[in-house]
């Protein structure tokens, strides 16, 4: 089995400790969670994760099976990247002389669509958002013009056919456990097969 | 949580009276009929001990040697009696001394709610005396924790973990509430239990299509085999259990934690599985057609090398959490719900048969196993006793009708396989975790949880030295509970590893013990010492018909091995027998 990137979405309550108990799921196993995102999502009061790790299917299934097992957790999703949209973002120090003396500097950023968001005397801070591998190559441009600090922030993605978490909240507020996508390579009925 | 639940209280507010934080969690036990505490008090737990003063004479506490005794009780009264067993500990060493019986009931599904008391709120970070930060040490051996740090959070949060504890899939669920908490008042009307908590699933959604293609998957089978697990105890199903057996003729075998949810000498019941399981079970794992597993996990104890389990079988899987499917081996049919909606389901779908040829084989392993394990480990021919003779010595005289509790290792191996049962919630083991030193405190929880049934612990000489120091709390309350050890004078079960896996290298095994007797003579139980053959029913007798608890310590051969075994790493039809 090919390991490939995943993303993981998880819906929770907003509680503590919540964080600490889907992180062990992870380290117990120890996986690497490549990048973690909490927000809140597009129902008020529910939290939303986004978890990336670099794992086989198989084992993002048992996770996300894991994950969802926590009582506060209400769903959780896996999706490979060509079934998300998905963002960094990144900021960058650079000395201001540096940028104010050579042009090419600014022509950079702007072929990177990097904005400015600071500027200082001594210094200014470019943000640009995208994919990992945008944010690493304004990395290497800026590196020989004395680049003071770099961050970037987790990924955060939404799913193309998801239809947001609002009907589902309406299913989690009745009584009856709701319906969900499962497949099953025996059964071969994709759709409407039931996992939790 | 539902809003109507939480602003109810809050309405009446000013005409209820005023409850410290303690008394409303008692209040909360009794509105959950919890009769029965074990626990041990302190520091950062004393105003709920303060409290529990005034309610004596409607909850019964009983004050255990050590944290560890009382969950691992806790869990021995859960088990016989299908109740939740509740734990007071007090914080830091108290709470830490709970994270061995926290995980022991993770992994057998066990329902608790522990109560730990904390250092004030405001002191919480600081490293004050006795503080440990228990919900994130516990997290991941709890199914569900929670600290409490105002007194008006304890009603809710009580009413949440007795509901998280006992529903769907059984786990222990830790509430950990500051001192400041547990005195501060707080206006309390009164208990509202939940049923229901948004985010949780406690049983899956039944699907019919799931249940008929099983149904169809074992109609069409040859050689279809059941296994059944402590998921048939836990959902109470074991009428509908065996009725499902009954009709469809299937032979069906037991993992340790549900081998007495059917009776032993049902005429389909074939046996063990797994490392030291019965022969045929094993071996015809990897000969059946159709697979099916009821409440069950696959453990690496069961299955062995998974490369090499059932790859011949389709596989229905019934389990309550859906997490279990596909974890191990992947189900073809998996059908999730609780078994008792399940097996109903599925046992009208299924037709009448008689599996008789198929049962046939299980029946020939069992007679070449009673013939080259069995018997000769009834009847040695060594003047020192084997474990399995005491064993079958002491089902003659209960009828099986006993409660089993056990430690870990040999003695746990050789007792599963050979005691008796005819009523469910009868073994009591550590399965999952093999916690040595389970049995004396479990078996004192066991006796309490089912006080009209003979209660007999039965340990190593290592293990009973793990929690010897509940032979006080045996004295205390006059618990009758039977206790044999049987003693080797060896850490057995890794002798027997060592024995054949390290070429006979016997690295700290070899460990001593007090005299027992005299030892329970100091804690007033009467006791005995049994070192032949001719003593031994006698001695069983004596103990049995003695009205209160009795020890027995039963010497027996020092490297005696228990067979059959499954190698680490080897497939189930690799069995040996010797």
């Amino acid at each position: 089995m090919e390991k490939k990137e995943y993303t993981i979405t998880v819906y929770t309550e907003n509680h503590i400790g919540l964080l600490n108990r889907i992180a062990i799921i992870f380290s117990r196993r120890k996986i690497n969670i490549d990048s973690l995102n909490t927000s809140p999502s597009e129902v008020a009061g529910i939290h939303r994760f986004n978890i990336v790790i670099d794992e086989t299917v198989e084992v993002v299934q048992k996770l996300v099976r894991q994950i969802e097992k926590q009582v506060e957790v209400l769903k959780a999703y896996y999706n490979t990247n060509d079934e998300i949209i998905w963002q960094e973002l990144a900021l960058y120090k650079v000395p201001t002389s540096e940028i104010a003396e050579k042009a090419i500097v600014e022509r950079l950023l702007r072929q990177h669509g990097a904005n400015a968001v600071a500027i200082r005397n001594d210094y200014t801070v470019f943000e640009t958002t995208g994919h990992r591998e945008e944010t690493d190559r304004l990395i290497k441009v800026l590196e020989p013009y004395g680049l003071i600090e770099f961050v970037r922030s987790a990924r955060v993605a939404i799913i193309k056919n998801s239809k947001g978490f609002h009907e589902k909240i309406r299913e989690f507020e009745q009584y009856a456990p709701s319906e969900t996508v499962r497949e099953n390579e025996y059964l071969n009925k994709g759709e409407k097969v039931f996992s939790m | 949580m539902n809003t109507q639940q939480l602003e109810a209280p809050v309405k009446v507010a000013e005409k209820v009276k005023m409850h410290s934080g303690s008394e409303i969690l008692l209040k909360a036990l009794l509105a959950e009929k919890v009769k029965t505490i074990f626990g041990y008090p302190g520091g950062a737990i004393m105003p709920i001990y303060d409290a529990l003063f005034d309610y004596m004479d409607q909850l019964e506490h009983i004050l255990v040697r050590h944290e560890q005794g009382a969950i691992h009780a806790a869990q021995g009264f859960a088990r016989t009696s299908g109740k939740v067993g509740v734990v007071f500990a007090t914080s830091g060493p108290g709470a830490t001394n709970l994270v061995t019986g926290l995980a022991d009931a993770m992994i057998d599904s066990t329902p608790l709610v522990c109560i730990t008391g904390q250092v004030f709120a405001h002191l919480l970070g600081t490293d004050a005396f006795q503080e440990t930060d228990v919900i994130n040490i516990t997290t991941p051996i709890t199914k569900w924790n929670y600290q409490v740090t105002d007194a008006s959070e304890i009603g809710e949060a009580m009413a949440k973990a007795f509901y998280i504890a006992r529903t769907g899939r059984p786990g222990p669920v830790l509430i950990d509430i500051t001192k400041n908490a547990q005195i501060q008042q707080v206006p309390f009307a009164q208990y509202i239990p939940c049923n229901y908590i948004r985010s949780y699933r406690p049983k899956p959604f039944v699907r019919l299509e799931y249940i008929e293609e099983a149904a169809k998957l074992i109609n069409e089978a040859e050689r279809p085999y059941i296994l059944f697990g402590q998921g048939i105890i836990l959902g109470r199903a074991e009428e509908e259990f065996k009725a499902f057996v009954e009709k469809s003729g299937i032979p069906a075998a037991w993992t340790i934690l549900g081998e007495s949810a059917l009776a032993t000498d049902h005429p389909q019941n074939v046996g063990m599985l797994g490392m030291h399981g019965n022969y045929g079970p094993n071996v015809l794992t990897n000969e059946c057609d159709v697979l099916i597993a009821i409440g069950m996990r696959f453990d690496d104890r069961v299955t062995g090398r998974l490369d090499k389990y059932a790859r011949q079988a389709k596989i229905i899987h019934l389990d309550i959490d859906p997490s279990e499917i596909d974890k191990n081996i992947k189900a073809t049919v998996p059908v999730w719900g609780d078994c008792k909606e399940t097996l109903p389901l599925l046992m009208n779908r299924v037709e009448a048969k008689k599996h008789t040829a198929w049962l046939e084989r299980f029946n020939e392993f069992t007679a070449e196993e009673n013939k080259q394990v069995i018997q000769p480990e009834f009847n040695p021919d060594t003047e020192v006793l084997s474990m399995a003779e005491v064993i079958d010595q002491l089902n003659k005289l209960t009828g099986g009708d006993a409660v089993i509790v056990t430690d870990v290792g040999q003695h746990q191996m050789v007792a599963c396989r050979y005691a008796k049962f005819t009523k469910s919630r009868s073994n009591i083991t550590s399965g999952g975790l093999g916690t040595m030193g389970f049995c004396l405190p479990a078996a004192i929880g066991a006796k309490m949880g089912a006080p009209e049934r003979t209660v007999i612990g039965i340990a190593g000489d290592g293990g009973i030295q793990m929690t010897i120091q509940e032979l006080g709390t045996i004295m205390q309350y006059e618990v009758p509970v039977k206790i044999i050890i049987l003693n080797n004078q060896f850490l057995g079960m890794v002798r027997q590893w060592q024995e054949l896996f390290n070429s006979r290298r016997y690295s700290f095994v070899n460990i001593t013990s007090p005299d027992y007797v005299t030892v329970a003579k100091g804690y007033h139980i009467p006791a005995q010492k049994v070192e032949t053959r001719e003593d031994l029913v006698p001695a069983l007798k004596t103990m049995l018909d003695h009205p209160g608890s009795y020890l027995l310590e039963i010497m027996v051969g020092k490297e005696n091995n228990v067979f059959p075994m499954v190698p680490q790493g080897c497939g189930v039809s690799e069995i040996r027998l010797k």
